[in-house]
């Protein structure tokens, strides 16, 4: 008779960049001794992901901390420099408003533009390294009993844990199953994704155009190539992305304007249907939600990838403090610190960003002036526009270790 | 003036909802008189010289079921659980020099547990690599905390037993823990002295009390009892409580010196206990034998 398979501590569900990261995090913090096993049906498989995630400071001091992020360096492209406009889509001319010269301490660049392909690569090489067990299946469901939760996967197998984590995404599986709502709604907008190549160099400048239609955004990637990350309303999105390549091309053109050249779509593209919503709970019984999982918000500040990490480093805390103190992971107190250091911060923010994007995404010159008034007023007042970046960077409020740069 | 009413106020009653915590919540729904007939020249157990008043015991044995659940009546000892685990652990490491991110950082210690109930504190110290002998003398909460050991597969030698049948029978430890009983015993200086001939030279008693100070009195009898009924009167007696000079003279009369001391305090913002200089309510003493 086969030995009874060893219990593992934590398992996670989905391994996008939050579900891997908490795992290495857990294993250099923990040891070998702590088992930590990640499923997801798409290990193993090529990345179908054309979209680029901004790396706050913070976010890559927490790769730092987990020994990545030369690796992830050397796909990342440092923007040094920020540049905000606000016109018409028929303006030739798209006036500067705002600008941030990037750095939040000298020699620290505000954020990193990073494709996610590459990105979660380079995690799951690091996991493997960690000896975190890779699964190549979904969490379909569990079942909680007084000492821990047994997960059933797609392909038949159960593996028993003291914690589940649900980093599977905005259409979480496991938030649905633990009867988790959300609060939030859709925007009817679409946000186009795409990779552009162009003649010149970018010189590591992002420019985000508030468009009527939602905000244009050029972030930029290593070697004369940018992302963007283009809003239209949802019905708009669907009949560009629908359109052959000359005609997708003739739309990228008109809004990317021609200040580096020639331009030349070098991806994939997709649209996604943006929403706004935060999970009712972070927590169930055994359960904690991350990432996407919890929250979705407007990428108009880039912030997605930057939250999910703080969720990851905020629960990995909480895990290390209580395993230390031999008691359970799984068990109220680790649960209720991460909702706490979590929800609100996750709030303030969702509610901020969708403000934003209500003030700029319409056709209403009024409003248009008040805006501009408000960036110009910004654009000089040097302690405003700090916290701006430090916010955006993510460096204030009550920090997890992983994000100061501080091991477990 | 208000204001200072109003302040003066929400102290009283956040300070209760710390005391309903730090109170040993066995009370809590508990409801039968309390009986003061004392058990002195012969315990349950039929030990010499016991400390062990048999209605506390009577009393905490009815709770053993529930002793596990963090939503139970037990549910504020839950709370205050992490605090004092994280002191002992810490004081540990400290004098044993050890390192206390690793999972096994108490690894090879022996440790007593006295009053171990359904061992809240012997678990996870065993989990963490500790010898545990938890020992209680309400066989109940034994039966109880055996049952949930093995439910979780840790190994804790749980004893139904007292501290002075096991100075009897020459038991020695590097650490012994008295958490939260010196003031559920009918004899302090007997009872600290005995548990202090089971420290092994080198090694740590530490022990967790409520101060006998009228803040303790307002928050824990007053309060608790009489204004709130989160406890049933009479589950406190006041004049059990022990201040931290007594303590410490009774630690010092079983041959060991005071190393370490701290308050605990409730923090109703974080919902969290801490660690405080402030001992007027619940307090630490960490004591050693000197090697």
């Amino acid at each position: 008779m086969p030995a009874a398979p060893q219990p593992n501590e934590i398992l996670i569900a989905g391994g996008g960049f939050a579900g891997l990261a908490l795992a290495v995090a857990l294993r250099q913090a923990l040891g070998r001794t702590f088992r930590v096993t990640v499923a997801d049906p798409a290990f193993g498989k090529p990345s179908q992901d054309p979209r680029a995630s901004a790396i706050a400071a913070a976010a890559r001091r927490l790769f730092e901390t987990i020994g990545v992020w030369d690796a992830v360096a050397a796909d990342a492209q440092p923007i040094l420099d920020m540049v905000v406009t606000d016109s018409k889509l028929q303006n030739s001319v798209r006036p500067v408003f705002l600008t941030f010269a990037g750095d939040v301490a000298p020699g620290e660049p505000f954020a990193h533009m990073i494709e996610n392909g590459p990105l979660v690569a380079v995690l799951v090489e690091k996991a493997k390294a960690e000896g975190v067990t890779l699964i190549a299946s979904a969490v379909e469901d569990f079942e909680t009993d007084s000492a821990g939760i047994t997960a059933r996967l797609a392909d038949g197998s159960q593996i028993y844990a003291k914690l589940l984590v649900a980093a599977d995404g905005a259409r979480s599986r496991i938030r649905e199953r633990a009867g988790i709502a959300n609060h939030g709604w859709n925007y009817d907008q679409s946000a186009i994704v795409t990779t552009v190549a162009h003649e010149r160099d970018h010189n590591g400048r992002a420019v985000e155009h508030f468009l009527p239609a939602g905000p244009f955004a050029i972030l930029p990637l290593k070697g004369n190539r940018s992302s963007i990350v283009w809003t239209e309303t949802a019905k708009e999105a669907e009949r560009i992305i629908a359109l052959d390549d000359a005609g997708f091309h003739g739309e990228l053109e008109t809004r990317f304007g021609l200040k580096l050249g020639d331009i030349k779509v070098a991806g994939a593209r997709r649209a996604y249907l943006l929403g706004y919503f935060v999970a009712r709970s972070f927590v169930a019984d055994r359960i904690a939600l991350v990432g996407d999982a919890a929250h979705m918000i407007h990428p108009i500040a880039g912030q997605g990838l930057n939250l999910g990490l703080r969720d990851i480093a905020a629960l990995a805390e909480a895990i290390c403090d209580t395993a230390r103190l031999g008691l359970d992971i799984g068990g109220g107190d680790v649960l209720e610190r991460y909702q706490r250091w979590r929800r609100f911060d996750t709030m303030t923010m969702g509610v901020a960003t969708d403000g934003l994007n209500r003030l700029f995404s319409n056709h209403s010159d009024v409003l248009r002036l008040v805006r501009d008034i408000g960036l110009g007023v910004v654009d000089r007042l040097p302690a405003m526009k700090d916290m701006f970046i430090r916010q955006a960077a993510g460096v204030t409020g009550d920090v997890p270790k992983l994000l100061r740069g501080e091991a477990l | 003036m208000v204001v200072i009413f109003l302040v003066f106020f929400l102290e009283f009653f956040l300070g209760f909802r710390l005391e309903k915590a730090a109170i040993h919540t066995g009370a809590a729904r508990s409801s039968q008189p309390r009986h003061r007939e004392i058990i002195m020249a012969q315990g349950p157990l039929g030990a010499t010289d016991s400390t062990v008043d048999a209605a506390e015991i009577e009393r905490f044995s009815k709770l053993a079921a529930t002793w596990w659940d963090p939503r139970g009546p037990m549910a504020p000892l839950h709370k205050f659980n992490p605090v004092r685990l994280g002191y002992v652990r810490d004081q540990a490491v400290l004098h044993f020099r050890r390192d206390a991110k690793r999972l096994d950082s108490l690894k090879g210690l022996r440790i007593l547990d006295i009053g171990c109930g359904a061992g809240l504190l012997s678990e996870p110290l065993a989990r963490i690599g500790a010898e545990v002998v938890g020992a209680d003398p309400a066989a109940a909460n034994i039966e109880a905390a055996k049952l949930h050991a093995a439910e979780v597969g840790v190994a804790v030698d749980y004893r139904a037993t007292t501290a002075e049948a096991l100075a009897d029978a020459g038991e020695r430890f590097d650490i012994v823990l008295a958490m939260e009983v010196v003031e559920h015993v009918t004899d302090v200086n007997l009872f600290v002295r005995r548990c202090a001939e089971m420290v092994k030279p080198g090694g740590l008693m530490i022990a967790a009390t409520l101060n006998r100070t009228l803040k303790a009195f307002a928050l824990a009898i007053v309060g608790a009892e009489y204004v709130l009924r989160w406890l049933p009167r009479g589950t406190h007696q006041w004049d059990k409580f022990v201040r931290p000079d007594e303590l410490e003279a009774a630690l010092t009369a079983g041959g060991l010196s005071r190393i370490g001391e701290s308050g605990v305090i409730y923090n109703p913002l974080a919902d969290q206990w801490r660690l405080s200089s402030d001992m007027d309510v619940n307090y630490m003493l960490t004591a050693e034998r000197p090697a």
